[in-house]
């Protein structure tokens, strides 16, 4: 397991190093001007010293290779010193990376950023699970009931709507008609007192409906097809005969095998929840790491979008990595090596 | 077709004479069985259909051209003379629905026929040849890896001036929108039609073609291709889905098609800022998309369903 461990994340070296190449050569080489936004009345000289102050002097290959050292040894040396105040080498001289609309270092801005989208994407993604499980569990013990056919039905819309038209619907409903709910996330709000409590509450509220509901179809589909899976076996068969009660059976043999592959698909949908935050945070106004993303595409903000977007695929290369070693060790049949 | 009639016996063959008062079954007449069987493939063919029709027919019958703007009668709600409302600009929601839709449908099967076309070709290349397997999964594997929504949004930002330049401001946007997602949704049907041929690779009819010296390509298309139809079939059906989807999502990003050229996802991106206002103009589209989307959902499942020879009845 170890070994198998250390394989993968050895393998996960390359990988990254690719994606990085590919994100950073198809934002750098696209025709793009950064100074094109400017004013024409600057003159071309200063235009040229715009971009050599951007770091666009130097060719392709070294601006990748600064990038990458900025981005994996400069920024988590400057995380370590900020967090827990140790200090490795001079930290004032150490290059960070910057967005160019705003000149302060992108790391700033995403930590500024994260715990809104942490906040609301998380919770959405934990409703989700914590609906999508006891419908899995009652549709596939009940298979062809009333609810099974229900869920099923309903869990195939949650998995067709798209997202910003369940949120575009849900601002109709709960705040143009009922009034209820505020459209708008307020990111400045602080929990003091009860009444901010509930204002966060009643602000979380529809963005969270939003991913619980399509998150939880998708993984109830899957603890659906796992249980119907394990209720078939053998082991089933041998619990029930030898006088073990139905709650024991179902909650005790079926449920924790049948719960191994729907821990590595959750494991595996976080980052695509990271990403479909994109769009949830448009529709909410929430200020997020998506919307930084969207405002860093919409002005151009390339060293922005290109941390951003790496970061993403980070996450995807690390909780594949994860889905894989957690099958690993849930699974007792599955022996890597 | 001599070949597969040494290992497919032909229905009238398998007709014997107990079963002669039953009609004959192919394959195709199973699988049509099966698919009509299935409420929800039934329901979604039917609602397809209906889609389909209202927005290829439809602005023949509903001659309001979707795009003149009228501003005294901007903002209506439902009307006889708009069924579905106007806009801000006093244009006419129904046949802005209907011209969104063709735009919308084309890019979603354009976009699956570009991803399905490389699914195949990659799926089979590793399953076949041995050699190219290790290097074509890796890169299946790269791809999956990517952050897809933030790269398509970067490409589209990127290079949507120069193949605007190049092919004009809507062929342009087309062209790249169907290409970016193309490219990009094209894995898992590789992945499945690998897992495939890797099966199909090893069955005796296939030896028995080697045997007789029948060329790799050959072998593929008389062999291989027909045998891992069904796969090919579902994961088409259901790329079209997600590659409508994903334009809607683009377009409500406000990084897919311009304004004048509105599909229902730019007709919600549109419509969001008037949502207070004219509640219509976000309901019909995203209804438009999500009826689609479900139906087409629907048909994928009925037929995985259907051409799964395990659960035939």
């Amino acid at each position: 397991m170890l070994r198998y461990t250390l394989r993968r994340l050895l393998l996960a070296i390359p990988t990254l190093l690719v994606i990085s190449f590919v994100i950073f050569a198809l934002l750098d080489l696209a025709p793009n001007d950064p100074t094109a936004n400017l004013p024409t009345t600057i003159p071309p000289e200063v235009r040229e010293q715009i971009r050599l102050s951007l770091g666009l002097g130097e060719p392709f290959l070294i601006r990748y290779l600064k990038w990458l050292y900025q981005f994996f040894v400069n920024e988590p040396l400057n995380l370590l010193q900020s967090a827990f105040g140790i200090e490795i080498g001079d930290a004032s001289e150490r290059l960070r990376l910057r967005s160019w609309t705003t000149r302060s270092p992108i790391v700033d801005l995403i930590v500024e950023r994260a715990p809104q989208t942490l906040t609301v994407v998380g919770l959405g993604y934990l409703t989700g699970i914590l609906i999508a499980l006891p419908i899995g569990i009652i549709s596939a013990y009940r298979k062809y009931s009333w609810f099974d056919q229900i869920g099923t039905l309903v869990s195939m819309i949650g998995f067709s709507v798209p997202t910003f038209f369940t949120g575009l619907l849900l601002i109709i409903i709960f705040s143009v008609n009922l009034n209820w709910l505020p459209s708008i996330y307020d990111t400045s709000l602080r929990v003091t007192d009860w009444g901010s409590f509930t204002a966060q509450l009643k602000q979380m509220a529809m963005p969270v409906a939003v991913l619980g509901l399509y998150n939880a179809a998708q993984i109830s589909r899957f603890m659906r097809a796992s249980m119907l899976e394990n209720f078939g076996q053998d082991y089933v068969r041998t619990a029930r005969a030898k006088g073990m009660s139905e709650h024991v059976v179902i909650f005790v043999h079926v449920l924790r095998n049948s719960l191994i592959p729907v821990v590595t698909v959750i494991a595996l949908g976080v980052p695509q929840v990271f990403g479909g935050a994109i769009i949830t945070e448009q529709i909410f106004r929430i200020n997020g790491l998506g919307e930084l993303l969207i405002s860093g595409i919409q002005s151009a903000d390339i060293p922005l979008v290109q941390t951003l977007t790496f970061i993403f695929a980070v996450l995807i290369v690390t909780f594949n990595l994860i889905a894989d070693i957690l099958y690993g060790i849930l699974d007792p049949r599955i022996r890597y090596e | 077709m001599s070949e597969l009639d040494l290992i497919a016996p032909r229905a009238d063959e398998a007709a014997e004479p107990a079963a002669l008062d039953q009609a004959h079954r192919s394959l195709w007449s199973d699988v049509r069985r099966q698919f009509l069987r299935h409420p929800g493939a039934l329901v979604g063919m039917i609602v397809l259909a209906a889609i389909v029709l209202i927005v290829l027919a439809g602005p023949y019958l509903w001659t309001v051209s979707p795009d003149r703007i009228n501003p005294r009668i901007a903002n209506r709600g439902m009307s006889l003379d708009h069924p579905l409302g106007t806009d801000n600009l006093g244009r006419d929601l129904f046949a802005q629905v209907m011209a969104g839709g063709r735009v919308s449908l084309a890019v979603g099967i354009s976009a699956m026929l570009i991803a399905v076309t490389l699914g195949t070709t990659i799926g089979v290349l590793a399953g076949f040849f041995r050699r190219l397997d290790g290097i074509l999964m890796r890169m299946t594997e790269l791809f999956l890896a990517l952050p897809i929504l933030p790269l398509l949004l970067v490409i589209i930002l990127l290079f949507r001036d120069v193949l605007r330049d190049l092919f004009g401001p809507s062929a342009g946007i087309f062209l790249l929108i169907v290409f970016v997602i193309g490219i990009t949704s094209w894995m898992q049907t590789a992945r499945v039609v690998r897992a495939e041929v890797l099966g199909v690779k090893e069955r005796d009819f296939v030896l028995a073609a080697r045997s007789i010296g029948a060329r790799p390509y050959k072998i593929i298309f008389r062999h291989i291709l027909p045998n891992v139809l069904s796969p090919i079939m579902v994961s088409g059906t259901l790329g079209v889905a997600s590659a409508i989807i994903i334009e809607s999502a683009l377009s409500f990003l406000g990084l897919g098609f311009p304004p004048d050229f509105p599909t229902w996802g730019r007709l919600l991106y549109d419509g969001a800022n008037y949502m207070t206002l004219n509640p219509s103009r976000v309901i019909w589209p995203g209804l438009a998309i999500s009826l689609t989307v479900l139906s087409v959902n629907f048909i994928g499942d009925g037929l995985r369903d259907a051409l799964d020879p395990r659960l035939r009845s």
